[in-house]
């Protein structure tokens, strides 16, 4: 009985490793800056060249910081869902605006809605390689005293949103 | 002709997204040899996050020539090879490297291989010290002894 037991039960772990392989998604990669203080930075604001914002404009309030280009695919699919959500004003919403080029931006912007209170222009994307940018679209949040509580890589989306992201920007305004 | 026309008008459209990308990120070689080699073997041991699969020398990934960049001005800037990865690290992760480091995290990745290889050894050597109890090591009975006897001058015979 044992003979047949045992390899029964090695394939029986095989499959439950394998099936959890297929569900994993290799470029979600564990950002090392959670629970750690977002990286500071001072940058032009994308609809006013001569005002600045900084991280510490951010300090304060829960806020979502969240990571477009115009030239990012991800981003056109995502952005009604973030125009949304600055509607119903439950969260401040800030983008970097990586990579960019501030016209093509602006345009966007103009064409689309704008969900932010301001876009930092990131043109070089020197302020991404400091939080860990590699894969636009990206949303942070980041709780009143500036800590960063998660990173969602990939496009928002109305699951992502209700399920993780809502419930833990409630969390931490309360 | 105005075929021919539409024809040339689209084989040319490639070419314009083309040279829209030309204009974009670029290697800065540094002017510093010494530089330049050291950035070769660091970027050989980290990890493009873009293409995961390739390193940092390999990959065209805009990332990559930004981080390239990044790493060739930390180095004239007189950080070591040490501190460049740890810059890394600390905005990517230990994802980044190429060789994951021994942690808690990666034990099992770094050991597994071995546990295996000892857990394996000690099945088999525990299996084989059973073996022998299992023949029978009894000396032969006077019956056995005639038939072997038998089988024997058989054999010669044959």
């Amino acid at each position: 009985m044992l003979r047949y037991l045992i390899p029964l039960g090695i394939f029986a772990l095989l499959v439950v490793f394998l099936a959890r392989g297929l569900y994993l998604d290799p470029h979600q990669v564990p950002s090392p800056l959670i629970g750690k203080p977002a990286p500071d930075f001072v940058l032009p604001q994308v609809q006013d060249a001569t005002q600045q914002i900084a991280r510490k404009d951010l300090l304060g309030k829960v806020t979502l910081l969240n990571v477009w280009a115009s030239w990012c695919v991800a981003c056109r699919q995502e952005h009604p869902l973030l125009v949304e959500l600055a509607r119903t004003g439950a969260v401040n919403i800030y983008g970097l605006n990586y990579k960019d080029k501030r016209e093509d931006a602006l345009r966007w912007l103009d064409q689309l809605g704008n969900p932010y209170l301001v876009s930092a222009f990131d043109e070089t994307g020197k302020v991404g390689i400091d939080y860990g940018v590699y894969g636009v679209p990206e949303t942070y949040v980041i709780d009143r005293q500036g800590i960063i509580r998660y990173k969602l890589i990939g496009p928002l989306t109305e699951e992502n949103l209700r399920d993780k992201i809502l419930p833990l920007v409630k969390e931490l305004q309360g | 002709m105005k075929r021919t026309i539409t024809l040339a008008l689209l084989l040319i459209l490639p070419l314009c997204g083309w040279a829209a990308k030309e204009t974009k990120d670029v290697d800065l070689k540094s002017n510093n040899p010494a530089i330049e080699a050291r950035l070769h073997v660091l970027a050989k041991e980290l990890r493009c996050l873009v293409c995961q699969n390739q390193t940092l020398a390999d990959s065209e990934a805009e990332l990559a020539i930004d981080l390239r960049n990044e790493i060739r001005a930390l180095l004239e800037k007189g950080l070591t090879d040490e501190q460049v990865v740890d810059y890394l690290v600390q905005r990517y992760g230990d994802f980044v490297r190429f060789r994951p480091p021994v942690n808690e995290m990666t034990f099992l990745l770094w050991f597994g291989p071995l546990l295996l290889v000892v857990l394996g050894s000690g099945l088999l050597i525990f299996y084989l010290k059973r073996l022998p109890s299992r023949a029978n090591n009894a000396p032969l009975s006077d019956a056995e002894h005639k038939r072997l006897d038998k089988l024997l001058s058989e054999a010669k015979e044959d």
